[in-house]
């Protein structure tokens, strides 16, 4: 579900920067910790704040999703003087109607999860509409996986 | 405005953020779901709300709220406090309703982050 990208013009792309997060699955006692991590070190890259924004904010949704539906997962950040990607690798139950969990307002979400003030739907829409580019893919029994790619392009002011 | 002026207008208690009263607001944003906030809250703004679970500093956080005004007397629990400390936002905590808080906030010139959701749905 790429959003209008080829591949290859991001593995041209040599990274800068490049690590692995754990995420704790079906427990909000961490959720969002990994992301507000990401978050200051993107800053201390010193990238736009725009683009910090957007990839923490894309990350922080795809982190609460493997809090709550996952039973572990990891995020995966790389980054490129031109791109952020952030991966969202879960084991879990996966997704068995991609197209209808992606439609806003629709949702499985648990009354824990609604408590926490989430569940209204919107997590996957969210990450699409704020990525430049976004591919999920899913495997009921496996896990989902999710790809988001954040331009830096004029908002890069240098790392 | 100033969260000083904030904090007078709603005769708020400041519980994080004593050193920030002076930080300068315009916007805000006000609902109980963070998947809203998320969608829709700017950076900068104040975020109006009844929730006070150690979600709404990580989603303040990740939005670079300015400061969180909680209404209805709602008090976040200590986990919630230290959170916010760590990741220097500031919480007020107010005894007006949401409509209240927003209403008088309104008539001293701080307007919504976004108008309608149909027309500023810029996604920055």
């Amino acid at each position: 579900m790429w959003k209008g990208l080829t591949t290859n013009v991001l593995s041209h792309d040599a990274a800068i920067y490049e690590n692995s997060f754990p995420v704790e699955g079906g427990t909000f006692d961490n959720a969002g910790h990994v992301s507000s991590q990401i978050k200051a070190l993107l800053t201390r890259m010193k990238l736009s704040k725009k683009v910090v924004r957007r990839a923490a904010l894309v990350t922080y949704e795809a982190e609460i999703n493997i809090c709550s539906y996952a039973n572990r997962g990891r995020i995966h950040l790389r980054v490129t003087p031109e791109h952020v990607t952030v991966e969202a690798i879960d084991e879990g139950q996966g997704i068995a109607d991609i197209e209808l969990a992606m439609q806003a307002g629709y949702s499985t979400a648990t009354e824990r999860i609604r408590e926490m003030g989430f569940g209204a739907g919107m997590g996957l829409c969210n990450i699409k509409n704020f990525s430049d580019f976004f591919r999920i893919s899913s495997e009921i029994g496996k896990g989902t996986h999710l790809k988001m790619v954040i331009r830096i392009d004029k908002d890069f002011d240098g790392i | 405005m100033t969260l000083r002026e904030v904090k007078d207008i709603l005769d708020a208690e400041v519980l994080v953020g004593h050193d920030q009263l002076g930080k300068e607001v315009k916007t805000a944003f006000g609902a109980d779901l963070m998947s809203d906030v998320l969608a829709f809250a700017k950076a900068g703004s104040l975020l109006l709300t009844g929730l006070t679970n150690p979600q709404v500093i990580r989603t303040s956080d990740v939005l670079d709220i300015a400061a969180i005004i909680m209404v209805r007397g709602k008090r976040p629990s200590p986990e919630t406090i230290r959170l916010a400390e760590e990741l220097h936002i500031p919480i007020l905590v107010t005894q007006y309703i949401l409509f209240e808080t927003a209403g008088k906030l309104y008539t001293k010139g701080i307007v919504g982050c976004v108008e309608r959701v149909d027309d500023e749905r810029a996604f920055s």
